[in-house]
């Protein structure tokens, strides 16, 4: 975190429309991966608040999360009461099985102890020894949001799983970066038992965040990955490590457990999917299945159809690390050139983008670089700059507040890439046409560079330019 | 500084609740400690930013880590019929080295770079959490960069850890006192001119409220801060009068309007048809007490016996919808109270209200309305509301976004009072609107379908069409 700092920083000392979340949010996330867990802010209540809100605008759903609610006075002379209140509190109304301690700016720039508070915390509390406590260090003031759901996920492989003795035949670990959406663990988990497998995921969004209907009312999070299962990860014959902020964790759990891992930078993208495919042949010894074979198909067949309207377009992505790593390496697959990839921090993937520029900024970064691009593939924050330089842009990423289902949305897997190239190609498409009849004079199918103009608003609204 | 700030807005004379308390409760402040593991809601920060956000053309700079902007930024409904830089999100984004190295001189360069670019009437520059804890002298900062660079640059000192939302609304009134109000004068004034205190635009709420205002002939010389615009906020001193709406967060500063120059202040809410009737007739009569001409008063009764029979006879359709249909009503606050008559008037029943935020007062209020038998719970669980949705004890529940999931996963109608919604309930029109709102959920189709039971569930000798449970 923050030690690479070889692509060039946006240079502006006011952050602008940040692209950036922090750390502890990204943590939050991870642990609503587990059941019956409750993510903690150790902080003050706002930072619990703020971040509450945005998932749940995200994910319309329910977010269980807590806060130590430190004030001037505890700020000062030390949190550990009020933690181990907190923790005892939650631990009281709720009984959950694992509780997820994420720091904070406040409780970072004090320096508060963790290690230390969790070796007194379990002193204190003998009785307690059944929950499961997992700490994360997650600074505001450092790194950001793949970087707290890193140090959740690494702490969770740290604190719950065991080594084992036994190997359970096709049991699979995997490693589920925060740029896979529950839609996506959803579409792997199937992918992955059509061999025969059977998938342990950490975290899984998929059955915690797609949209539960619970029998009761729960106050922590709704199915997720139990704790037993992630304690017997031990015992599974491979670990697919998704992501390069995923590495740390796959380190650890390797450490502990020496179940090998394989690792994918992306899955998104024929050659990706065909990797995954093939790695999950050879694990379980089995042919490929008949619909997966069909998948790749259409997804060939889609890429041909599709190719005209991709060709050379000129794109500018800004997301999270990996996410944007897996979108411009497609879109650079689909011959489409990234004309900027804007990142809101350094970290060691951006090595290996493939774009004109690229660079760690915010949203009006993206503003000024996309000026005469075709496309902005972003968050929803990207929308009142797309609309004030009239580019069309395609929602991708968290927080997505602004579309239903932005939990849903399926990337992954030659399903999924078909899915992301449709959806972004009728992008193009309905440009192309829409505008023709509306006569705005834009001018497509251009060389690139030849200073082409676009309209400041379309009136049909279909391309997205007018979405405010 | 900050902390004399804090006992002075925690002994508030012009508040009702403050003055029933006793010396020694008044000391310890109006906020609740909070219970870590149990609490929620906003810091004063949040507080500070609800309140000054709306004033729509000038800059919003938060010195923080990016936590306390980059999880928050663009999520409120305020609306602006000019400017939209206030939606712009600035932040300092403090790093390792700035909080090791301390943050002025990067504050100073943010807010230089905002004020080449942007050219904004002020900047507001947000003290937080951190630079608060390393003492990063964010006032000594503003007052250099406001003399360098010639612009009102204000330091807004409410970092979270000092206390609730509603505290960081108070701050934020102070704010405005210390460094913006009186510190402009208008080009010209009127007899007419009030000041709003407390109204934010949510959903463009105040548009519902303007066009009589502006037919009565009373005009809005600034509004704290909906819709706002700086020179406007800051020539607030030349009104007449100040109406405060939603009166416990910022009745200091109507308050200390009066006391600084001499303006008469009432409290009033735009919800609900008396009360918005009463409101107006208030602002004539006390704009009149100050030597406003006297027609005004027939004008605004002329408007208010216009309106008071539109919005009777629009809400008569839905009285017969709305007959014996049951609600459930979580706001806590007074301002859901003045809609409650109005709701009954058009047919619903209101079956019980959380009173958690509510004052004693509100509270025997309630009780006198309602009669002792109404539910008024204090401190109800999610899991308590959860069964009562579950048992159709209510067929609507109405509340802020925060209790959204509990009555729609218990798969009971719920519609949103608080400050996400997209739909203005302020004045007259507003509602008919919520009665509009409350319709539409009720009718739609599909709280039949989706209480169905699935194919797998069904007993052998159940019917596709048998009605099911709580339907």
């Amino acid at each position: 975190m923050g030690t690479i700092q070889r692509f060039p920083h946006s240079a502006k000392a006011a952050s602008t429309n940040p692209l950036k979340m922090s750390q502890p949010l990204g943590a939050a996330l991870a642990f609503l991966g587990v059941d019956r867990c409750m993510p903690l802010f150790h902080g003050s209540q706002g930072c619990t608040a703020f971040g509450l809100v945005l998932l749940v605008r995200h994910f319309r759903e329910a977010i269980p999360l807590q806060t130590t609610a430190m004030d001037q006075v505890s700020t000062i002379l030390g949190g550990y009461e009020n933690l181990e209140q907190a923790v005892r509190t939650i631990h009281e109304r709720n009984a959950p099985a694992l509780i997820g301690v994420a720091t904070t700016g406040v409780t970072e720039t004090k320096g508060e102890d963790m290690a230390g508070q969790y070796s007194l915390f379990r002193q204190r509390n003998p009785a307690l020894a059944g929950l499961k406590l997992v700490f994360a260090n997650t600074p505001d003031f450092s790194g950001g949001f793949e970087d707290g759901f890193s140090a959740a996920v690494t702490g969770i492989v740290e604190e719950v799983v065991q080594p084992s003795d036994k190997t359970v035949k096709g049991q699979i670990n995997v490693l589920a970066g925060c740029h896979l959406s529950p839609g996506d663990v959803e579409e792997l988990r199937d992918i992955i038992e059509s061999f025969g497998l059977s998938p342990i995921f950490l975290p899984d969004l998929s059955l915690s965040m797609s949209g539960r209907q619970p029998d009761d009312f729960t106050a922590t999070s709704l199915g997720g990955v139990t704790v037993e299962q992630i304690a017997s990860m031990g015992a599974s014959e491979a670990t697919l490590v998704i992501g390069e902020h995923m590495r740390v964790a796959a380190a650890a759990l390797e450490l502990k457990t020496d179940v090998r891992s394989v690792f994918f930078d992306r899955l998104t993208g024929l050659e990706a999917s065909d990797r995954l495919v093939r790695t999950l042949s050879e694990l379980s010894g089995r042919p490929v299945p008949a619909k997966l074979r069909r998948q790749r198909e259409t997804l060939v067949d889609g890429m041909l159809d599709g190719h005209f309207f991709y060709s050379r377009k000129r794109i500018a992505v800004a997301l999270e690390p990996d996410l944007l790593y897996a979108v411009t390496s497609f879109l650079a697959d689909m011959g489409a050139e990234v004309i900027a990839a804007v990142s809101p921090t350094q970290t060691a993937v951006l090595e290996k983008l493939k774009a004109a520029t690229v660079m760690v900024g915010d949203h009006s970064d993206v503003e000024t670089l996309a000026r005469d691009a075709d496309l902005i593939v972003s968050n929803s924050h990207g929308r009142q700059g797309a609309a004030r330089i009239g580019v069309p842009l395609h929602r991708m990423g968290l927080p997505m507040f602004d579309r239903l289902g932005a939990g849903l949305k399926v990337h992954v897997g030659y399903r999924g890439t078909r899915e992301l190239l449709f959806e972004i190609g009728n992008l193009f498409l309905s440009r192309e046409m829409d505008h023709d009849e509306h006569g705005h004079g834009h001018a497509h199918g251009h060389p690139h560079g030849d200073g082409h103009e676009h309209g400041q608003h379309c009136g049909s609204g279909s391309c997205g330019c007018s979405a405010g | 500084m900050l902390q004399e700030k804090l006992q002075d807005v925690f002994n508030e004379p012009g508040c009702s609740t403050n003055q029933a308390k006793s010396e020694k409760e008044r000391k310890k402040g109006c906020s609740k400690a909070l219970k870590p593991g149990a609490a929620a809601g906003g810091c004063a920060y949040d507080g500070a930013m609800i309140a000054l956000q709306p004033i729509a053309d000038a800059a919003h700079l938060v010195h923080g880590p990016i936590a306390c902007l980059g999880n928050s930024w663009d999520n409120r409904g305020t609306k602006s019929s000019g400017s939209q830089l206030y939606r712009t999100g600035f932040t300092t984004d403090m790093s390792e080295l700035d909080i090791i190295h301390g943050g002025e001189k990067k504050l100073y360069r943010a807010i230089k770079e905002i004020v080449q670019q942007y050219d904004p009437p002020a900047v507001f520059v947000y003290q937080t959490c951190v630079p608060a804890m390393i003492g990063d002298d964010i006032e000594a900062v503003c007052k250099f960069a406001a003399k360098k660079l010639g612009k009102p640059v204000i330091p807004v000192m409410a970092p979270g850890f000092v206390g609730s939302k509603n505290l960081g609304n108070k701050l934020a009134g102070e704010t405005l006192l210390d460094h913006v109000i009186g510190t402009v004068e208008p080009e010209v004034t009127t007899p007419t001119d009030i000041c709003i205190v407390g109204e934010y635009n949510l959903a463009g709420e105040l548009w519902l409220v303007k066009p009589l205002l502006d037919e009565i002939g009373i005009r809005i010389l600034s509004c704290i801060s909906g819709d706002g615009r700086y020179n406007d906020v800051a020539q607030a001193h030349r009104a007449r009068l100040t109406m405060v709406v939603c009166s416990q967060a910022l009745v200091n500063v109507g308050r200390k309007m009066q006391e600084r120059w001499g303006i008469p202040y009432f409290e009033g809410s735009f919800y609900g048809v008396s009360d918005m009737s009463d409101t107006l007739r208030t602002m004539a009569r006390m704009l009149v007490e100050r030597g406003a001409d006297k027609a005004i008063i027939d004008r605004t009764e002329g408007v208010i016996a216009r309106e008071e029979s539109r919005v009777w006879r629009r809400l008569e359709p839905y009285k017969p919808r709305f007959d014996g249909k049951r609600v459930l009503l979580f706001t806590g606050g007074v301002k859901s109270w003045s809609m409650v008559t109005a709701l009954e008037g058009a047919g619903l029943t209101i079956v019980g209200t959380s009173t958690k935020k509510s004052t004693k007062e509100d509270k025997e209020r309630i009780k006198k309305m309602k009669g002792e038998e109404f539910h008024q719970w204090d401190d109800l669980k999610p899991r308590d509301i959860y069964k009562m949705l579950r048992d159709s004890e209510a067929d609507i529940m109405m509340s802020g976004g925060r209790s959204q999931f509990i009555a729609l996963k218990a798969k009971v109608p719920w519609l949103d009072l608080n400050q996400e919604r997209h739909t203005p309930y302020a004045g007259y029109d507003g509602i008919v609107n919520l009665c509009e709102e409350i319709d539409k959920t009720l009718s739609n189709p599909i709280w039949r379908q989706v209480r169905l039971a699935a194919p797998w569930d069904l007993k052998p000798d159940a019917r596709p069409d048998a009605k099911p449970v709580g339907a």
